[in-house]
């Protein structure tokens, strides 16, 4: 059995109490930290394990949290990302309906590391039902002294509340989940200043993903250098990968970094492979905005390599031909899945999305759903191919924020690996605009 | 997206959207949630405070705005921005129940649209419309974070997992034999309806 630090108790009854949870070793790290440690030798452990933001952009959690400024003397904030909205990812859900005091206490732990007294878990508003799971086990929290003031006798005092989000895939953007934290419509901030200098309520912030907090407390009681030897290189420790689409065995799989990604596919200790009688055409890797791969770059590298669940070996050969580890969000896709529907599908998501605050996502984002709307049902046009292109590059790097990206690469992707699919549905409309028709290679003529 | 008109007028609306207070029971939650952030910041309580405005009211009507404006002691378009902004908001009337049915690429690969053309078919309905007998409003969403489990619909504050076109005719059955009062409220954890 491959080791478990997120999930390992996720199944014993009772592990949504403080006492049952307590009985499997939690909240051991609060005691250590806040007894023994001081807050700086708990961002050094955290430098240490090599834990990286498991919410998308996978960036260093020790260096990130270095840079919060203590020095101005500002109250600090420290914000948990639990707005879980990225297509194909369902993770953080799971981990906070079924253990929510991983989250608390790991919430507890890094504010002080921090030196944060006050925190804030901001979950997308259609999780109400997680939300009072998490205020129940928040409320059990500071009955045994956990949370509130002078913590297990330790001095140090902090507050920790749950914040509805009310559905909006952008307040996932950082910034945007701040201004939406102080009651605003979630339009993404100019950067900089950075949260860490100016974030909730114009005060040093740090805000980081449901499962990067939920590791802390395991490196904080076994050490980093002890986490750091979890998994490949620069991608240590473990991740939650939510696998969904055409697959055997759907659902949240904890796995050690450095898994192939054939065997998590096809292995029964992962997914079981595709489902029955069907075969992988193609796979999404990290969450819908990362590029679409086909089956034979998923599985294998442009040289050959096996590709592995890390964040380097998936984004190996780069956009040209790799991809990247994102969310953990898989989504499988087999030889039923138009490509061109599934594209104008995501295209349709972010138009949607978008804020409307910078004029190429607005603009952009609504184009390109419409090119892709009309050549998906029948309409388009010889040129429509190139033209999607150039929307997506005249998008990509020139906005706010990025969902700008995030819009524009799962389409280039999708045309540089199934442009002879496009290219079907514009040359033989009346054959691809069949219900349920799907390019076959035969079909191109 | 469509917004509710402002107007001042109140002619059509329901007698409970006409100065409207909230139930002490309510009262109470929201007294609880202004005490969370910091003093001079009660303004971050907005989308906490409209749930429970929703919750109470079923939508949010413009006097119901202007009440939560009041309360909170910030502008009325203050309240509107962040109720049009997001869309869990319902700034029109709706049915009994809101299906609220993702629509995103993981919930379509297994079905996910044919089961937003069944619920449409049988009520003669186009999205955001609401069936003849008041009962059910049809409202596409983007994706819910319970892919592995698609379709998915969420209904207030619960999940209904694993849709189909076979079974979705009897789930709408049973809900429309069922107390609208009693479902998706507090309490209720996903159903998986395979
Ligand atoms: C459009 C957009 C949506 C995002 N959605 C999420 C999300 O739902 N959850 C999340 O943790 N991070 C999301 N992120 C990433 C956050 O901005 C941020 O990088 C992350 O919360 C940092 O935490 P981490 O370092 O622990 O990953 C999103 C980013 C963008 C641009
Ligand atoms: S890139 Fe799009 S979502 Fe981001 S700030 Fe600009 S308009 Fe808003
Ligand atoms: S795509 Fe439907 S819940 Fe994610």
């Amino acid at each position: 059995m491959a080791l478990k630090i997120l999930t390992e108790h996720i199944n014993v009854p009772g592990i949504k109490t403080l006492e049952v949870y307590r009985q499997y070793g939690g909240y051991r790290s609060v005691e250590k930290a806040v007894k023994t440690m001081s807050p700086d030798d708990v961002v050094e452990e955290v430098k240490k394990s090599g834990l990286r933001g498991r919410g998308g952009a996978g960036f260093p959690t020790g260096m990130k949290w270095s840079f919060i400024d203590k020095k101005s003397g500002n109250p600090r904030y420290l914000v948990c990302n639990a707005d879980e909205s990225e297509p194909g990812t369902f993770k953080d859900r799971y981990l906070m309906s079924n253990n929510p005091h991983a989250l608390v206490e790991g919430m507890i732990t890094s504010s002080y590391a921090l030196g944060a007294n006050l925190s804030y878990i901001y979950v997308r508003g259609e999780l109400l039902y997680v939300i009072r799971i998490l205020q129940k086990a928040i409320d059990e929290a500071y009955a045994a002294g956990y949370l509130g003031k002078n913590i297990l006798g330790s001095g140090y005092d902090l507050d920790l509340h749950v914040h509805p989000g009310g559905g909006a895939y952008i307040c996932g953007e950082e910034t945007a989940l701040i201004e939406s934290l102080e009651g605003k419509r979630g339009n993404p901030r100019n950067k900089p200043p950075f949260p860490a200098v100016k974030g909730l309520y114009q005060n040093p912030t740090v805000v980081n993903n449901v499962e990067t907090i939920a590791a802390v407390p395991w490196i904080v009681n076994n050490t980093g250098d002890e986490y750091a030897k979890i998994g490949i290189g620069r991608s240590t420790g473990t991740k939650l990968i939510s696998a969904c689409g055409h697959l055997q065995k759907q659902g949240i799989y904890e796995i050690e970094l450095g898994v192939p990604v054939e065997e998590f596919i096809y292995s029964d200790e992962y997914c079981g492979g595709i489902r029955k009688g069907h075969e992988l055409k193609a796979v999404v890797a990290g969450g819908s905005s990362v590029p679409i791969l086909p089956a034979h770059l998923i599985l294998k590298t442009a040289n050959g390599e096996n590709r592995l669940m890390t964040y380097e070996s998936l984004a190996d050969g780069g956009f040209a031909t790799g991809t990247m580890l994102g969310s953990g969000g898989f989504i499988a896709m087999d030889e039923t899945t138009c490509i061109v529907r599934n594209t104008w599908n995501f295209a349709r998501f972010y138009s949607h999305e978008s804020c409307g605050q910078c004029s190429p996502c607005r603009e952009g984002t609504g184009w390109m759903e419409k090119v892709l709307y009309r050549i998906e049902h029948g309409q388009g046009r010889e040129h429509d191919i190139d033209l999607l292109v150039d929307v997506a590059k005249k998008i990509e790097g020139n906005t706010i924020c990025p969902l700008g990206d995030a819009a524009a690469w799962p389409v280039a992707a999708a045309i540089r690996h199934f442009r002879h699919e496009f290219e079907w549905h514009i040359r033989q409309p009346q054959e691809a605009t069949q219900p349920g028709a799907v390019y076959r290679e035969q079909v191109l003529v | 997206m469509s917004g509710y008109h402002h107007t001042t007028t109140t002619e059509n609306l329901p007698t409970e959207h006409l100065n409207p207070v909230f139930t002490s029971e309510n009262m109470a939650e929201v007294q609880v949630i202004l005490k969370r952030y910091p003093e001079g910041k009660q303004k971050s309580a907005v989308l906490p405070i409209l749930h429970i405005a929703q919750k109470q009211w079923g939508w949010l009507s413009s006097p119901v705005m202007d009440y939560v404006a009041t309360m909170m002691d910030i502008l009325p378009i203050e309240v509107y921005e962040v109720a049009t902004f997001y869309t869990m908001f319902h700034t029109n009337p709706v049915g009994n129940y809101v299906l609220e049915v993702c629509r995103t690429g993981p919930c379509c690969l297994l079905g996910a649209e044919q089961v937003i053309d069944r619920i449409k078919e049988r009520y003669n309905i186009h999205e955001g419309e609401t069936s003849a007998d008041g009962m059910f409003t049809i409202k596409p969403v983007e994706c819910l974070a319970a892919c592995g489990f698609a379709p998915v619909m969420q209904i207030r504050e619960q999940y209904f997992e694993h849709l189909s076109v076979e079974n979705i005719d009897a789930l709408l059955d049973q809900l429309a034999a069922t107390d609208p009062k009693t479902i998706g409220y507090v309490g209720n954890m996903p159903v998986d309806v395979k």
